[in-house]
């Protein structure tokens, strides 16, 4: 059990979820008040004791599965090759027991479509064992990822059909309003799901099998939600990365309205200062003075949207309107060629998804032919708006500075950074293929603050931890704002 | 640590049950570890799932007097541990004067000018206590660090006085609704658990439980309902307390059957935003039966 225990908590770490000694001590101890052959039980206590992070839950969850899979059908469940004992209707016996080819494809089929409607688990696991050995066609020793017996296994059930057909006919013969078909329908979705999951816990029980559990638990492993590759994640990771980083939000808006150093004094306190004389008999022996107030942080967030930089986009939008609702002064834009301002898109309480349709569609972002040009986008924001950055203004700007071989502007960029009190940039880019090809990153870097590689949550959340606020730009010059200066 | 008639993770259930709270099978089992292994439990998930209820009916079920500290932004030692009783030492000085300092002093720093918090109170208390920490994620990190030494010792350290050791382990929960990342030092030594939104049978059993009166058939519909309204994009989705709400207002509205019309009039019992109601209500009657995105 030990060594099990011991080869899980290493799986955990290798997975990526920080698994302290500690822990894995009280997992130990936990243990001996848990009864092993309650698999659930089980579970809750390695869940509870290893994992300290709902993020990481899921990650947790397949190397569950993987390292405890149930090598042997539990008693009672229908074996894939032997005759099933005893379903629990007459009809199911004939449904799961038919004979082979095309009428078992059939039979099988039927037999989904009754456990999904009548819900009966019993039945819908059975039908999932006995599809994964009839249709995925799973060979031994074969290096096949288990989504591949999966996609095949659905495919061939045609999964998709039997949920209409289902709907379909529950309408014809109750007919239901159009909220009870709704409820219906998702209730039959929710089943189906859970038909997925047998499938795939299966699938995952005879890879197990076969190649053993260190070998299937290497290809299950998938990135953590925080290292999730944001160039290319998908929308559920996106959907999920909108639910997490309102925490960061907030931590930024914290790190960005850092107090001036301890010690500063501000002005004169005249009141104050009388008062306390009444001690000394109205001589002001202690002048009092203000404490400077902690200043209001002022953020421009400049988002490039282009083509190449779709997924990433969609991911920096969830971040501004997460933002919103943590900062008072917050500016946003977005950027292909053109550059237009979307904060009253983010307004507060704005839902996301209307908020990105009035960017797809209202925002005016193509000034030429819709690629990418960093040097004429910044240029018409510094035109526009460049008299509002003060000396609190933070600007952040995300792009991977491609620019299509334009003129980069490095001296415009030199003119945003002097009139405001920090500029970084996001690249969701690897930092080895920066300044590769038509990407001019360096030419920003040199009047940047910090020019930061961000393609996951973790290294934006080591952005924001690590966000140190430069001092005052040397001699506090502002750079003149000219805006004919540019065009 | 063993609490009487809590034996095996199913009479945990069982118990809860009894006190109308229905827990599944993770919660009941953590809840069993914590009373074995003498650990804290840091209940974690979206708000109104029941993170607090369950600290008051672990309370109602191991005949413990609950303990609550509420947390905030700026909450102090002052507030939360012990505060020296300055007026009842004033008093005291004034009331022998000449007596030596030495002795006055050793005096003045004793237990009877003591203030005690809620850490310290739940640790001194010669009966066990359940001590339920509300929402920690609202304090500093810095305060953080202050409930640490209670939570893997059960002890106080009072510069004056010495170290306060519990004479019986008070059960720990503190709750958090995740608006930030508590440190790794605290997490470590809690046993974890996540409440999420339950299933729709369980949700219809919570109502049940929780709502007198209501029908079977109601329940159910109200647990698929919310479930429905779950999957919308919403900015804040409804929790169990809000379909508890719903539940009574269907039942004093004297609502049988739940319509598309009781259900666009009292939606705002369930959804707490305008933007939320308006798409809820939009999308819930009007879309057809094909077009519903899957």
């Amino acid at each position: 059990m030990l060594g099990l225990l011991t080869g899980f908590i290493e799986e955990l770490r290798g997975s990526g979820i920080p698994v302290s000694m500690v822990e894995a001590i009280d997992a130990a101890e936990a243990l001996r008040f848990t009864d092993l052959g309650d698999r659930q039980a089980f579970k809750a206590t390695l869940g509870s004791t290893l994992v300290k992070n709902a993020r990481h839950y899921e990650a947790f969850e397949t190397a569950f599965e993987v390292y405890f899979a149930l090598l042997r059908p539990a008693p009672g469940d229908a074996a894939d090759d032997a005759p099933p004992p005893a379903p629990a209707t007459q009809d199911s016996q004939q449904g799961i027991g038919g004979g082979g080819g095309e009428a078992d494809l059939e039979s099988l089929i039927e037999s989904l479509k009754r456990a999904l409607s009548e819900g009966d688990r019993g039945l819908l696991r059975a039908v999932a064992r006995r599809s994964v050995g009839r249709l995925a066609g799973m060979e031994r020793g074969r290096p096949v990822g288990g989504t591949y017996y999966l996609y095949r296994t659905l495919r061939r059930l045609d999964i998709d059909r039997i949920l209409e057909a289902l709907v379909e006919s529950a309408d014809a013969s109750l007919e239901l309003t159009a909220l009870e078909a709704r409820l219906l329908r998702e209730e039959y979705e929710d089943r189906i799901e859970e038909f997925r999951e047998e499938v795939r816990a299966e699938i995952r029980r005879r890879l197990v099998a076969d190649r053993g559990r260190e070998a299937v638990a290497k290809t299950l492993r998938r990135p953590l939600l925080e290292d999730t590759d944001l160039m290319h994640a998908s929308r559920e990771d996106l959907a999920m990365l909108g639910q997490v980083i309102h925490p960061l939000t907030r931590k930024l808006a914290a790190r960005l309205a850092q107090r001036r150093r301890q010690g500063r004094r501000g002005r004169l306190d005249f009141r104050r200062t009388v008062r306390r004389s009444l001690s000394t008999g109205g001589v002001p022996m202690e002048p009092q003075f203000r404490t400077p107030r902690p200043t209001k942080p002022e953020v421009f967030l400049l988002c490039d949207i282009s083509g190449s930089m779709a997924t990433f986009a969609r991911f920096t939008l969830q971040f501004v309107h997460a933002m919103s609702g943590q900062f008072s002064k917050l500016r946003s834009f977005v950027f292909v060629d053109g550059l237009d301002e979307v904060t009253s898109f983010f307004e507060a309480g704005a839902a996301f998804e209307s908020a990105l349709e009035r960017v797809g569609s209202e925002a005016e972002v193509v000034w030429l032919d819709g690629h990418s040009d960093y040097g004429h986008a910044l240029a018409q924001f510094w035109k526009r708006y460049g008299g509002d950055l003060t000396p609190r203004s933070t600007v952040i700007v995300t792009g991977d500075a491609r620019n299509n071989y334009r003129d980069a502007r490095g001296d415009v960029m030199a003119s945003i950074t002097e009139a405001s009190r920090a500029v970084y940039w996001l690249n969701p880019e690897p930092q080895a293929y920066w300044d590769t090809g038509d990407s001019v990153i360096s030419v920003f870097a040199g009047h940047c603050d910090g020019v930061f590689e961000v393609r996951s949550l973790r290294q934006l959340e080591a952005f924001v931890e690590g966000l140190a606020l430069p001092r005052r730009r040397p001699g506090g010059v502002r750079a003149e704002w000219k805006p004919a200066e540019f065009t | 640590m063993t609490t009487e008639g809590l034996q095996s993770p199913a009479e945990v259930k069982e118990r809860l049950r009894s006190f109308d709270y229905l827990a599944d099978d993770r919660i009941a089992q953590v809840v069993f570890l914590a009373d074995r292994l003498g650990k804290p439990i840091l209940v974690e998930g979206p708000a109104g799932v029941g993170k607090t209820e369950l600290a008051k009916a672990l309370a109602a079920v191991a005949g413990r007097n609950l303990i609550r500290l509420q947390c905030y932004e700026g909450l102090d030692e002052s507030k939360a541990l012990y505060e020296w009783n300055y007026k009842k030492q004033l008093l005291r000085i004034q009331a022998d004067e000449g007596t030596a300092w030495s002795d006055l002093e050793e005096d003045i720093f004793a237990e009877e000018f003591l203030l005690a918090r809620p850490l310290l109170e739940a640790i001194r208390s010669p009966d066990p206590v359940v001590l339920l920490i509300d929402e920690i994620d609202r304090v500093e990190v810095e305060t953080e660090a202050l409930m640490l030494e209670v939570l893997s010792d059960f002890q106080v350290s009072i510069p004056e006085l010495g170290t306060v050791v519990a004479q019986t382990q008070p059960l720990v929960v503190l709750t958090s609704n995740n608006t930030r990342e508590l440190s790794e030092a605290l997490k470590r030594r809690c046993l974890f658990l996540h409440i999420g939104y339950p299933s729709v049978e369980r949700e219809k059993e919570i109502l049940l439980a929780r709502v007198e009166g209501l029908s079977d058939q109601l329940a159910d519909q109200i647990a698929r309902l919310v479930r429905s309204v779950r999957n919308f994009q919403l900015k804040k989705p409804p929790s169990v307390s809000e379909s508890i709400d719903w539940a009574r207002t269907l039942l004093a509205l004297g609502v049988a059957e739940v319509e598309q019309g009781t259900v666009e009039e009292t939606l705002h019992v369930l959804l707490k935003y305008q933007n939320d109601i308006d798409k809820v209500s939009r999308d819930l009657s009007s879309v057809p039966l094909d077009t519903v995105a899957t």
